[in-house]
């Protein structure tokens, strides 16, 4: 069956012509991604020069050793990513199989952290504006504007690595039915360079969310 | 179809490869696509235009003539939604950009065509969530959506009318990354930047802000609907959040949406110009500089939209300086059109009539910017009928007129016919006539102090606003009659031939309508654009 697919499609001249077209789409997507969330990081930025002491309570009310461990699981996961497109342009079925499913579940665990030891704690809390919002220390509705860019933006963070494990169980099937070889790993590389910008996006969303002011 | 008609185009082109609706709905043909966004988009203009009939009719008496003032607040909200977001972002881009672009560069298509099928997909959702708006009852915020009354006081449907906003950007987003990579990866041999015709380089142009600029005002919508869902005080100034951001945050991108809808009718007006007075372009390397120049500069002026809403005077002078500073790179592209002109063999067929007016009513669009970039008397003229009057000379007057300019001169390419050139001329000067007795008088009512916005009006105004309507109702039938006669002309127009205006470019050298990979070979090409010298000669020999 996928042999009779043709390698490059019909719109292309060759192979290298293919995927210096998918590499730059992919690289102009990323932009307008650092675009959308450079809107978000603006608005955090302008609350937290106006709200500078309410932003930094607000940070310490986040548990930043979940956080690091988050960003440690997440980085592991790009390594893997990475070993998963080294297999594919080497032509490695097997190995690509292992470190799809290998990033596949680092970046599961790190959404199951997220769910049900942060936001589900921060909901139990009362720090969930709009929700379940019970915090009343001072500067409480600076703090809550705090965490509602907390929300937002590791919510849209969170979207975008539902959406990436979505795309990686295609790639998976894909890969399992022998899909991708040293002439055809496109996807793979594409998918690569999105998911390893979630993760950067993450680095430098832990900073700026769950390390702000003396804290150790 | 008469058997006749076979015996003389037998050849299969893109239109008649296939008639089934399933040929068309799925279709990942660039050509085929650009015929489902301008379906889309006539309709779009049309309910935009139904509005503003309304809005007209409604100020031919000073205390209204038709309806609530809140209902005329619902008029002006999707007027400004559906033909901002709807139909003049898209307009040129997704239609002429989407049909010719592979072409000009000698492509057999856009470098991801399922992802532009997608787009149009995508357009046509939000599209369905903004009709769905105006059917349930209306949104009242205005199509700039500004907080806090769109998320504390309406209790209108902003939710869907935002979220169909949101979701049509990411229709632009795909659109443009598209043209980017296509014009960067899929050039046919030989055909370098500086060869490239003026209208490819407009539409990388306006592509760079749609991806820069379209993700923006995504965020911004999000978090408005965000705000509403949840109550949370993101922009409400009563917990701490600051309006003025949203604002900042809209501009970013609301501002250089505005060249999105100038660069490609200017790339267009490059085209017209040349092709009508037989002259190589004056000033190549000017022009395309100038439509990135207007682009990059572009994004660095939103500041000139908050003049009065509290942003700091340095920012506001900063922000002046710069808008006065997009005026360069707009005037040289005027300067080079009319160096262009000057000696040249101008004919006047109805695309030039409509490239002839867009010169004329973009300079007084753009002069009139200049007046509203300076901050002094922005204060005075702040949301009146000279701000509406200097964008409708930049939109309807720049934008729309490229566009109709645009549709005639592809119109034989798109269709392999010709439509009748004496209404086309007829309708292009109705337009022109009508658009200046609509917006003039509206300079004048904004200078003498009418706000924009309002359903009722102090009586001294009553002369020039009925002058308005009367300019108005003239404009629409200038809109009417190129409807008729285009469809006319897809049946019984004469058969157009490749190149009906002996004109220059890669378009022109396949059939019409071309087949569905564009040419039969990959076109070489040898040199420079607009060679209307050498083809003048190649004619004068033949």
């Amino acid at each position: 069956m996928h042999n009779s697919q043709a390698v490059v499609a019909e719109q292309f001249d060759d192979r290298v012509q293919q995927h210096e077209a998918a590499s730059l789409g992919m690289w102009i997507f990323l932009a307008t991604e650092i675009m959308f969330f450079g809107g978000l990081f603006t608005g955090y930025t302008v609350y937290r020069n106006l709200y500078t002491t309410a932003f930094e309570t607000g940070s310490h009310l986040l548990n930043a050793r979940i956080g690091a461990l988050n960003t440690a699981i997440l980085i592991a996961s790009s390594l893997t990513m990475a070993l998963a497109v080294h297999s594919a342009q080497t032509g490695k079925r097997a190995k690509l199989i292992f470190f799809i499913i290998s990033t596949m579940c680092l970046g599961a665990a790190f959404l199951l952290i997220k769910f049900f030891f942060e936001w589900t704690h921060d909901y139990a809390e009362g720090f969930v504006p709009g929700l379940h919002f019970t915090y009343a220390g001072p500067h409480a509705s600076h703090v809550a504007l705090f965490m509602c860019f907390y929300f937002i933006m590791t919510g849209v963070h969170a979207l975008h690595m539902v959406a990436g494990e979505g795309v990686l169980t295609v790639l998976l099937i894909m890969a399992w039915r022998g899909r991708f070889n040293q002439e055809r790993y496109n996807a793979i590389e594409m998918m690569g360079l999105y998911w390893h910008f979630v993760d950067i996006v993450w680095i430098f969303l832990f900073p700026l969310l769950y390390l702000l002011g003396a804290r150790f | 179809m008469s058997s006749q008609e076979i015996a003389i185009e037998p050849k299969l082109n893109y239109l008649n490869c296939d008639y089934s609706i399933k040929s068309w709905l799925l279709t990942t043909d660039h050509k085929r696509i650009a015929w489902l966004y301008m379906m889309a988009i006539t309709f779009f203009f049309t309910v935009g235009g139904i509005a503003a009939t309304l809005m007209r009719l409604n100020l031919l008496e000073p205390q209204g003539l038709l309806v609530e003032p809140e209902t005329y607040n619902k008029l002006f909200s999707i007027h400004g939604i559906i033909m901002v977001f709807f139909f003049l972002v898209p307009s040129i881009p997704a239609v002429m950009g989407n049909f010719l672009l592979p072409m000009m560069l000698g492509a057999r298509d856009v470098a991801f065509p399922k992802l532009n099928l997608l787009s149009w997909y995508i357009f046509m959702t939000g599209g369905s969530l903004v009709l769905y708006t105006v059917i349930a009852g209306g949104v009242d915020t205005g199509w700039t959506f500004y907080t806090p009354l769109s998320t504390l006081y309406l209790n209108t449907h902003v939710m869907a009318a935002a979220g169909g906003v949101f979701i049509a950007g990411f229709s632009s987003i795909l659109t443009g990354l598209n043209f980017v990579v296509t014009i960067h990866k899929m050039r046919a041999p030989g055909l370098t930047w500086f060869r490239l015709p003026l209208f490819v380089w407009a539409m990388y142009a306006a592509s760079i802000i749609f991806i820069i600029g379209t993700p923006v005002i995504a965020i911004s919508l999000f978090l408005i609907v965000v705000e509403r869902i949840f109550h949370v005080g993101i922009f409400d100034p009563s917990l701490g959040g600051d309006p003025i951001l949203f604002q900042h945050l809209f501009w970013f991108y609301s501002h250089p949406a505005v060249y999105v809808m100038i660069l490609p009718s200017m790339g267009v007006i490059s085209e017209l110009i040349t092709a009508f007075s037989r002259k190589r372009i004056f000033g190549y390397h000017f022009v395309a500089f100038s439509s990135v120049a207007i682009a990059a500069i572009g994004f660095l002026v939103w500041g000139h939209h908050m003049f009065i809403s509290g942003q700091s005077v340095y920012a506001g002078l900063v922000f002046s300086a710069l808008s006065m500073a997009v005026a360069i790179p707009s005037a040289v592209k005027v300067f080079n059109w009319t160096a262009t002109l000057y000696k040249g063999s101008i004919s006047y067929e109805a695309p030039m009539l409509y490239a002839l007016g867009f010169i004329g009513l973009f300079t007084i669009g753009g002069l009139t910017g200049l007046y509203l970039a300076t901050t002094g008397l922005d204060q005075h003229v702040h949301d009146t009928y000279f701000v509406i009057a200097h964008f409708h000379y930049i939109m309807v007057g720049g934008a729309v007129m490229g566009y109709l300019g645009g549709i005639h001169y592809w119109w034989p390419k798109m269709t392999g016919r010709l439509y009748p050139d004496g209404w086309a001329r007829v309708a292009a000067i109705i337009v022109f006539v009508g658009f200046n007795l609509t917006f003039f008088p509206q300079f004048i009512l904004g200078y003498l102090g009418m706000p924009r916005r309002y359903a009722v009006y102090p009586p001294e105004f009553h002369t020039l606003n009925v002058i308005s309507t009367a300019g108005a109702s003239i404009l629409g039938l200038g809109y009417v009659i190129p409807l008729i006669y285009l469809a006319w002309s897809l049946r019984y127009g004469p058969i157009a031939g490749p190149n009906p205006w002996k004109a220059t470019g890669l378009e022109w050298t396949t059939s019409s309508p071309p087949p569905t990979h564009n040419f039969e070979e990959t076109p070489i090409v040898t040199e420079e654009p607009y060679r209307y010298d050498r083809l003048a000669e190649e004619i004068h020999v033949a």
